[in-house]
């Protein structure tokens, strides 16, 4: 099944695209660094790489998910992969969950960034639930890209959401700064966003505290984006059917 | 018992215009398209360009649902068993497009056979089998970018044939091809016949639909004008001549009065690179010629011949007269 996130090898292939995903996050890792040493604090400094490694997974997702269905239109491969006789979802969620672990680079830069350049420790608290936590929040927000991609094969120019959506999401999720300073009406969003959960679970796991419930909200919320966006992958390719957007031509 | 059926299949398309004030649109691709094709045979679909080919067939590989109308594969509905329909069908679209250009042909082969559900241990094989059928073992490893067309042409067909489906259609497989390669392809498409398969094919070069099909449907502005067999196509103006005019300068008001003439039939003109070749076709063309080329004043005209028409006849005269 490994075959299914052939595709996104082929971004690998892709110079600007190397260029961006490797420079970007030891970019924000530096700016964010920057900003929180004026604390002090050494565990400030994790707590604002975690969120910066975690900046650079959202934007891979983000990017990779939604871009995924944008690009095989212009390639002329999503027509292909629609007549295959698997469901729909089965074609999307390998190219959705690769694109989201090809960020998992930019956690690792980060911290590797942090460690050599200034010195951040990395003691973790609870070394097995930071590891489970990394994971189940790459899951979360492959899923969140599944659940995106599902409008891009629907709506032709939906790519252009992409970058509508990459800082907000970072602001609300809480990746910069606590959920707690947002104003009020953002708190509901981000409770309802993968990634509010996935970074207050892997900042517990490394700096201290409850864990689980967040790891449970992370779970629970790819469990309702895989329930969504399968459904409404069926849905908007059968409009889409209707619609003929499946392709440029 | 028929493979392939369409009943009366229409198909819309709306679009809009305008970005203040909106209007839409309404373009019929498809206007009631009725032909069934038997099982192992291969039925050809064509027409010019824009004659509502491509969207007759991506409604019957599940791609577009129809407006109106239904088809069925394997008496499978395309609308409501899509997912078994796509089951049992390959389909390959004629173009440069429809790969993943930064991969080899070979990561290309094996992520679609997973995801047409080749089972794994078969996988290496059918692969093996595929690149041979198409001529491109041995440049498996190489990425699609730099492929010819005519490479990606046979990739594409490989592509369609993973899980050896019973029923292929080949949307114009050898368009932008080079001869040879053409001629290639169609060898691979007639030796899938010879397997068993039953194929659709759609194309403009009548020499292909003639050298290929059992049937054609000869499809001109969403409608079959003609259906039958290659024979009986040409039998249609079998009674007729055809003039051919070497013209230089021939003007559009010129052509058209040769249109009006009673004993015209149709007329045809191919512009080449200095004169254009007028080909007009007439039941009586013999004793029609001088006045014919006497018609054309303003125009230089070069020689004028007459012949026995052919089926590039048959199916220009279907498509002008249509």
């Amino acid at each position: 099944m490994g075959r299914l996130a052939l595709p996104p090898k082929t971004l690998s292939t892709t110079g600007f695209f190397v260029l961006t995903a490797v420079l970007q996050p030891v970019i924000f890792a530096s700016i964010a660094f920057f900003i929180f040493r004026t604390g002090h604090h050494g565990a400030t400094l994790l707590y604002a790489a975690l969120g910066a490694g975690l900046m650079g997974i959202w934007s891979s997702t983000l990017f990779g998910s939604g871009g995924a269905i944008q690009w095989q239109r212009w390639q002329g491969t999503l027509e292909v992969l629609v007549t295959a006789p698997v469901p729909f979802v089965l074609v999307v969620l390998p190219l959705t969950l690769a694109t989201a672990s090809i960020g998992l680079y930019s956690l690792v830069a980060t911290l590797v960034w942090g460690r050599l350049l200034f010195g951040i420790p990395l003691h973790l608290a609870h070394p097995f639930l930071f590891a489970l936590s990394i994971p189940a929040t790459v899951v979360g927000l492959g899923l969140l890209g599944l659940l995106l991609a599902s409008t891009f094969v629907l709506y032709r120019h939906a790519n252009a959401m992409s970058n509508l959506l990459e800082y907000p999401v970072w602001l609300v999720t809480g990746l910069i700064v606590p959920v707690s300073l947002l104003p009020g009406w953002a708190t509901p969003l981000s409770w309802l966003l993968a990634p509010t959960w996935g970074v207050e679970a892997i900042r517990h796991a490394a700096l201290g505290g409850p864990v689980l419930p967040a790891l449970g909200m992370t779970a629970l919320l790819s469990v309702v984006y895989l329930v969504l966006g399968a459904a409404f992958l069926e849905l908007f390719l059968r409009l889409a059917r209707e619609r003929a957007t499946l392709s440029l031509t | 018992m028929a493979v392939i059926e369409a009943l009366d299949l229409r198909r819309t398309y709306r679009t809009t215009t305008g970005v203040f004030r909106r209007r839409t649109l309404d373009v019929e691709a498809v206007r009631g398209i009725t032909f069934a094709v038997e099982e192992g045979r291969l039925f050809g679909l064509l027409g010019p360009n824009g004659a509502g080919k491509t969207t007759t067939i991506k409604m019957l590989i599940t791609l577009l649902v129809p407006t109106a109308g239904t088809a069925r594969v394997l008496g499978l509905d395309v609308v409501r068993d899509a997912r078994e329909v796509r089951k049992r069908i390959g389909y390959v679209f004629g173009g440069e497009r429809g790969l993943y250009e930064r991969l080899s042909a070979l990561d290309n082969l094996r992520y679609f056979a997973e995801l047409y559900g080749v089972p794994a241990r078969r996988q290496k094989d059918r692969i093996a089998e595929l690149l041979d059928l198409v001529g491109l073992s041995g440049r498996e490893r190489e990425k699609v970018e730099g492929y010819s067309r005519g490479m990606r042409q046979r990739l594409h067909i490989a592509r369609g044939l993973l899980h050896d489906p019973p029923v292929v259609f080949l949307d114009e497989p050898t368009i932008g091809v080079d001869p040879v390669g053409a001629r290639e392809l169609r060898q691979t498409i007639s030796s899938l016949v010879a397997n068993g398969k039953t194929v659709l094919l759609t194309t403009h070069y009548m020499f292909e639909a003639d050298a290929l099909c059992d049937r054609i449907a000869v499809i001109n502005r969403g409608a079959i004008v003609a259906e039958g067999t290659p024979a009986d196509l040409k039998q249609l103006v079998v009674e007729r001549t055809v003039v051919e005019i070497e013209a230089y300068g021939a003007t559009e008001a010129a052509i058209e009065r040769l249109r009006t003439l009673p004993e015209v039939s149709s007329v045809a003109v191919e512009e080449r690179e200095h004169s254009q070749l007028v080909l007009v076709q007439s039941a009586q063309g013999q004793e029609l010629s001088q006045e014919l080329a006497g018609r054309l004043d303003g125009a230089r005209v070069g020689r004028v011949t007459v012949r026995e028409p052919t089926l590039e006849d048959a199916y220009v005269a279907l498509v002008t007269e249509s």
